[in-house]
């Protein structure tokens, strides 16, 4: 049997669809350890870029927290913490939920920034209070970037969330490690198979959400294709 | 595994006696990890140059070479040396195949952006000029762009250094290979030195790259 079709018999072997080490817990570990981080990052990240947008302060800090995220070798800060904090999954989520908070905090500011002023003046002049402004005109009309930056994360927190086996956690990562060590390359192979999958499909996915999530006035007002989320991969 | 003893007191976070004996692996593994990356970003923009030119004329290059760079970016980096290992092997050539992969489509999407900025009515004046295609190109358009093409070169390289450090698990991580030695010894110092190296490095390549930047287009001071 050719290689890819011994990667195939492996990814198809029931075998491999149950127990610790079977596709679905590692799945249920990496999307665990991915949407803790993900969450917790966004929580933090999001009011600190919309606050910054919202009152155009620190714009330097806002843009440049990703060139510094950016600069910080991913692997580095995982095995960091788990020499600080040890093992389990706390470390690995903490290390996972600093990697994600660059992109949320720089795109959101950025897509506040992008407001256009004078909407936000009419919404003044009509009446709107700070929050209201904020929650109500601001945040939906930015709505497209944040999304993006959002996305950003999330792509980038599944990617590095396979480091996690290198420091022994779970994850689809383990087949990667495990396969390099045993040099099962048939292992490394489909693991790989399924990590990349899982990356495209995190993108895919909240690419749709962002665009169901798009008001329908800007979808209307057919703009050119929206700015993009400033390119950012740790892993 | 004994990689549990963390913040023991008997192993300080830097080791003076060991950094001082060890000099010539550490720059051994940082001549590594810079060589990797100037050969990642040269080679993407060798391939992203031509192709952006190419799409920011052709609307199907563009879509279909942003596309398909896209899905490259978007596969982790670990899983692109996964599979590409059964094919090109644990060798260096392994690694630059994902990383310069990586640099194209950042780059690609900064030659393009700033490619599609340059006003209308700059070309029409070059072409009223009598420039002819080639030499508009090489002697207006590209100079215009050349800001938004250097930034594209600062994030692809800062990015780079820092993916670098997961080459380990093919042999070639440079100074990932100080980090993969701190979590097996559980020894802090190496860990601590090839981290603190690696972003060093990162952010001296994006400051030499902005003042390279404030030189070479005097004329573009924001952003």
């Amino acid at each position: 049997m050719d290689f890819l079709g011994r990667v195939l018999a492996w990814l198809t072997d029931p075998a491999h669809w149950s127990g610790t080490d079977g596709i679905p817990t590692r799945l249920g570990e990496h999307l665990h350890l991915s949407v803790e981080a993900v969450a917790i990052g966004a929580a933090i990240a999001l009011p600190i870029g919309i606050a910054l947008g919202h009152y155009g302060r620190l714009g330097n800090l806002a843009i440049s927290v990703s060139n510094l995220g950016r600069a910080l070798p991913s692997y580095g800060i995982l095995v960091t913490a788990f020499q600080v904090f040890g093992l389990g999954d706390a470390p690995i989520i903490l290390a996972l939920t600093a990697l994600a908070i660059p992109p949320m905090v720089t795109n959101s500011y950025v897509a506040l920034r992008e407001v256009d002023p004078d909407i936000r003046e009419a919404a003044r002049g009509m009446g709107y209070r700070e929050l209201p402004l904020v929650l109500r005109i601001e945040v939906p009309l930015a709505v497209p970037l944040i999304m993006a930056g959002i996305r950003t994360s999330a792509v980038q927190v599944v990617a590095t969330a396979t480091l996690a086996a290198a420091i022994a956690g779970g994850g689809l990562g383990r087949y990667i490690i495990d396969g390099f060590a045993q040099q099962d390359y048939v292992k490394l192979f489909a693991g790989a198979v399924l990590v990349g999958a899982l990356a495209l499909l995190t993108d895919g996915s909240l690419s749709l959400l962002e665009r169901v999530l798009m008001p329908r006035g800007i979808r209307m007002r057919k703009a050119p294709v929206t700015r993009q989320a400033t390119a950012f991969k740790t892993a | 595994m004994t990689a549990g003893l963390f913040l023991d007191a008997s192993d300080p976070w830097v080791d003076w006696s060991w950094l001082s004996s060890h000099v010539p692996t550490v720059l051994a593994d940082l001549q590594q990890h810079v060589v990797l990356t100037v050969i990642a970003v040269v080679g993407g923009l060798v391939i992203a140059l031509p192709l952006g030119v190419a799409a920011h004329r052709l609307t199907p290059v563009r879509l279909s070479s942003l596309g398909a760079f896209g899905v490259f970016y978007t596969i982790p980096s670990l899983a692109l040396f996964a599979l590409l290992v059964p094919y090109t092997g644990i060798t260096e050539v392994t690694a630059e195949i994902a990383l310069i992969g990586y640099n194209v489509l950042i780059l690609l999407r900064n030659v393009i952006v700033g490619l599609d900025e340059v006003p209308a009515d700059v070309l029409d004046a070059a072409d009223g000029m009598g420039y002819r295609p080639r030499a508009r190109l090489l002697q207006v358009e590209l100079p215009l762009a050349l800001p938004a093409i250097i930034a594209g070169v600062r994030v692809a390289t800062v990015s780079t250094i820092g993916i670098v450090t997961i080459a380990w698990v093919i042999g070639v991580g440079g100074l990932g290979e100080l980090i993969l030695q701190g979590y097996i010894e559980s020894f802090h110092t190496p860990l601590v030195v090839g981290s603190v190296l690696c972003v060093a490095l990162a952010l001296l390549a994006d400051v030499s790259l902005a003042t390279a930047r404030r030189k070479a287009v005097p004329w573009a001071r924001t952003a």
